[in-house]
């Protein structure tokens, strides 16, 4: 069935002026369980997102794909052994990502079950690989833009429990003033521009952040600015024409982004392959000029390793990559969702690629931590959670004052002149220069 | 004061077995059409093998089959399109939107392929479609989800619009609508679907249709006339019981069609109750209650004997937060309120 092709692949093509992804690596197909660096298809291969072979403008298709070198980049190939694709810090820090966005959504559901989050709720268990994988390789200054299923991107991108909490209760204390809700968390401070509704919306505006950047650096020749910005969305997104249209556009103006698809296979109730001609997400890059990458979303040094090229690519100024995830989420679309024509095999052999449990095992099998440090970090997350939504219990609702607030930036008109007053309250400004 | 006897549609009680939910009005009326004129066909995202995301398409796919009951990618504004164009050559879409958020999406379609054609080509290509989903505010949904898209759709020439309250509504102006060669926009609402009106053996028939651009007299009075649409019908109804135990008898129109707006039934009732009270739920500048008003300035001025109120719902866009939700939609007590102000009975 094409889907477990798509799972045996772990890079998208070989080939550099071909992106078939026809010859296919078959080490790739033990990515499946056992992250052992011999098994692993990544062990021991960078890759290496190359752009074009030369070819100019002038000329018509440049290729633009991923190729995997079966030698790294680096001059002498390292013995396989050598290589450590994470250090013990970095290990534990993921982990510690993996386990709140687990634990947090969770008790996400535990809470819409006692009616203390309301409307929709669209959860993120079984794809914590991909929010941990690419929103660690950020720096703080770079953007991320999502979908509805918000809530662990804006955890890995450094929001607090306690604000996610609060904003899914409704309370003012919530990153939004609980104006927002689920679909809708926005931090300016940790550069999370949403939580749309619309799929698809979010892809426009997170490429106009990485417009923004560019801007910068090339009209206000600010170079202190280098932000990259990850644009997270589903499958089901990449029928829609937003996305045909702003991977156009971002290739055509080099922007610094990174275009991450989280294929879990379903949009609501509409399988993959029922909506889409060609169910290869990753092949649609090439179709506008920028490498298309499919990488095994189930297992979270395989997504970083991925993550860390393509937003070095972006950083240095070399255009947009576009990264299908295959991954699977193990809850229904939303809360609400019955969920009932996912079959059960399918949904078994998702279970058992837990990328959680995958990278547990990683971790003490090449003792880069022990049992004790793992259940300390679950404590620790536990504690946090329980904390965040003891925080958004006691936190009071927004007061009826809020209602008019924040429509407007600027409420009164006009804008706030010179002398700190507000322009519409000098009458020379608003009585207009024209004679009638 | 006696309150009298107070007799309203919502209030007598049949017995179960003529009750239906909008859910199944809606569902009927399509299963009916689509089994009698071979040319009706269904679109629209998880529409087939969902049995559509709010179950008002459910069964159909497994009765027309999948030629005729298509889940389309999530693509709003190339499947409208693609409906539209279907609509030109003759055939009947029913398209569904998930809500009419998503339509926006689709708009220019709707607007500009839709609404439009029949003019632009002189009165040659009729546009027999039907654009239907679930329409404002629901419970907790956020602002993305939440907008009442009656007063955009309304303004257009080219489109008719109806917004059905009860089942009976629901059945007899879809039927209407997907009869209609016409472009038409039905806007439901998703906390209406659940709920079980009375239905009558006629409007079970499977011939029953409703006329568009006729409003509906729900319930009879002398004091005030109340105009609303959809949700806002059963909170009128129950504003309108509030308000006779203060002797205060209002009537209560349904107003079933925003485009075309039966202004006369609107007219007649205010040269008998001399006030006014209009009501929605979306925002108030330039909404469907601001028409009315126009209407019955223009028309009736003389017979008013209080300026006309307006209730719509909150200037913002739909806060998350359930106390703030609440704040910014109309409640029954703002509507008894504004009748006492329009009776000029407020404390």
């Amino acid at each position: 069935m094409a889907a477990s092709s798509l799972a045996s692949r772990a890079v998208a093509s070989l080939s550099p002026s071909i992106s078939t992804g026809a010859s296919r690596d078959d080490a790739g197909s033990s990515s499946v369980v056992g992250f052992h660096k011999r098994s692993s298809a990544f062990t021991g291969r960078r890759v290496r997102i190359s752009s074009g072979h030369g070819s100019s403008a002038a000329h018509g298709r440049r290729s633009c794909v991923v190729a995997a070198t079966a030698a790294p980049v680096k001059e002498s190939p390292p013995k396989i052994a050598d290589i450590e694709l994470v250090t013990r810090e970095e290990g534990l820090e993921l982990y510690e990502d993996m386990i709140l966005g687990r634990c947090f959504e969770d008790m996400c559901a535990q809470m819409y079950y006692r009616s203390k989050m309301f409307g929709f709720v669209h959860l993120y268990n079984g794809q914590e690989a991909v929010s941990t994988g690419f929103v660690k390789a950020l720096k703080k200054d770079d953007y991320i833009c999502s979908t509805y299923r918000d809530h662990v991107h804006a955890l890995s991108k450094g929001v607090p429990a306690r604000q996610v909490m609060s904003e899914l209760f409704g309370k003012a204390t919530g990153c939004c003033r609980g104006q927002g809700g689920s679909m809708h968390m926005f931090s300016k401070e940790h550069r999370l521009l949403g939580g749309f509704a619309f799929i698809g919306e979010g892809i426009p505006v997170a490429t106009g952040a990485a417009f923004n950047t560019k801007y910068s650096r090339e009209v206000l020749k600010d170079l202190s600015v280098d932000a990259v910005t990850l644009a997270f969305f589903g499958d089901g997104t990449c029928n829609n024409g937003q996305f045909f249209e702003c991977l156009n556009m971002a290739a055509l103006w080099k922007l610094p982004i990174v275009y991450v698809v989280e294929n879990n296979l379903w949009a609501i109730g509409m399988d993959h392959f029922r909506a889409t001609s060609v169910p290869e997400i990753w092949k649609k890059g090439e179709a506008f000029g920028m490498p298309g990458v499919h990488v095994d979303g189930m297992d979270v040094l395989k997504v970083r390793e991925v993550a860390k090229e393509a937003i070095a690519r972006a950083r240095r100024g070399d255009g947009p990559t576009l990264v299908e995830c295959e991954t699977y989420r193990y809850r229904g679309h939303s809360l609400a969702d019955p969920d009932e024509l996912r079959k059960p095999e399918q949904k078994n052999k998702y279970a058992v690629r837990d990328p959680i449990a995958a990278f547990k095992k990683y971790l003490l099998e090449n003792g880069l931590a022990s049992e004790a440090d793992l259940k300390a970090i679950e404590k620790k997350i536990d504690e946090i959670v329980e904390d965040a939504v003891e925080f958004a219990d006691a936190s009071p609702l927004p007061p009826r004052s809020q209602l008019l607030e924040n429509v407007f930036a600027d409420p009164r008109g006009f804008g706030i002149g010179p002398d700190g007053k507000y322009r519409c309250e000098d009458p020379a400004f608003t009585a207009g220069t024209a004679e009638v | 004061m006696f309150p009298g006897i107070v007799r309203s549609s919502s209030r007598h009680l049949p017995c179960r077995r003529s009750l239906m939910t909008v859910r199944d009005a809606l569902n009927s009326a399509i299963d009916e059409e689509m089994a009698a004129d071979p040319k009706v066909f269904v679109m629209g995202e998880e529409v087939g093998e969902y049995q559509g995301a709010y179950k008002v398409t459910k069964g159909l796919l497994q009765k027309y089959g999948p030629d005729r009951v298509l889940d389309t990618p999530i693509t709003e504004a190339g499947f409208t399109g693609i409906g539209v164009g279907a609509a030109f050559q003759g055939l009947k879409p029913i398209v569904e939107f998930m809500t009419f958020n998503f339509a926006m999406q689709a708009i220019d379609h709707i607007i500009n392929s839709a609404a439009k054609t029949y003019y632009m080509s002189g009165g040659q290509i009729a546009v027999p479609i039907v654009f239907r989903g679930p329409n404002g505010a629901a419970a907790g949904v956020g602002a993305q989800h939440s907008q009442c898209f009656a007063a955009w759709y309304g303004s257009c020439p080219g489109l008719k619009v109806v917004t059905p309250y009860s089942a009976e509504d629901a059945r007899g102006l879809l039927k209407a609508a997907i009869r209609d060669p016409d472009p038409v926009v039905f806007l439901e609402n998703e906390l209406l679907y659940g709920e079980n009106f009375p239905v009558s053996s006629q409007v079970r028939d499977p011939n029953f249709t409703l006329p568009i651009g006729k409003a509906k007299v729900e319930r009879e009075g002398t004091d005030v006339t109340i105009t609303a649409f959809s949700k806002m019908v059963g909170f009128a109804l129950k504003a309108a019981d509030e308000l006779a135990k203060d002797g205060i008898k209002a009537e209560v129109i349904n107003l079933r069609s925003i485009r075309p707006l039966d202004r006369e039934t609107i007219n007649a009732s205010v040269r008998k109750t001399y006030r006014l009270v209009a009501v929605e739920e979306g925002w108030p500048q330039h909404g469907v209650c601001a028409e009315v008003c126009a209407s019955v300035q223009e028309e009736t001025f003389d017979y008013l004997d209080a300026p006309i109120e307006r209730i719509s719902g909150a200037d913002i866009p739909m806060p998350y937060a359930a106390n703030l939700e609440r704040l910014a939609l109309p409640q029954i007590e703002d509507i008894v309120r504004a009748a006492k102000r329009a009776c000029y009975r407020s404390k």
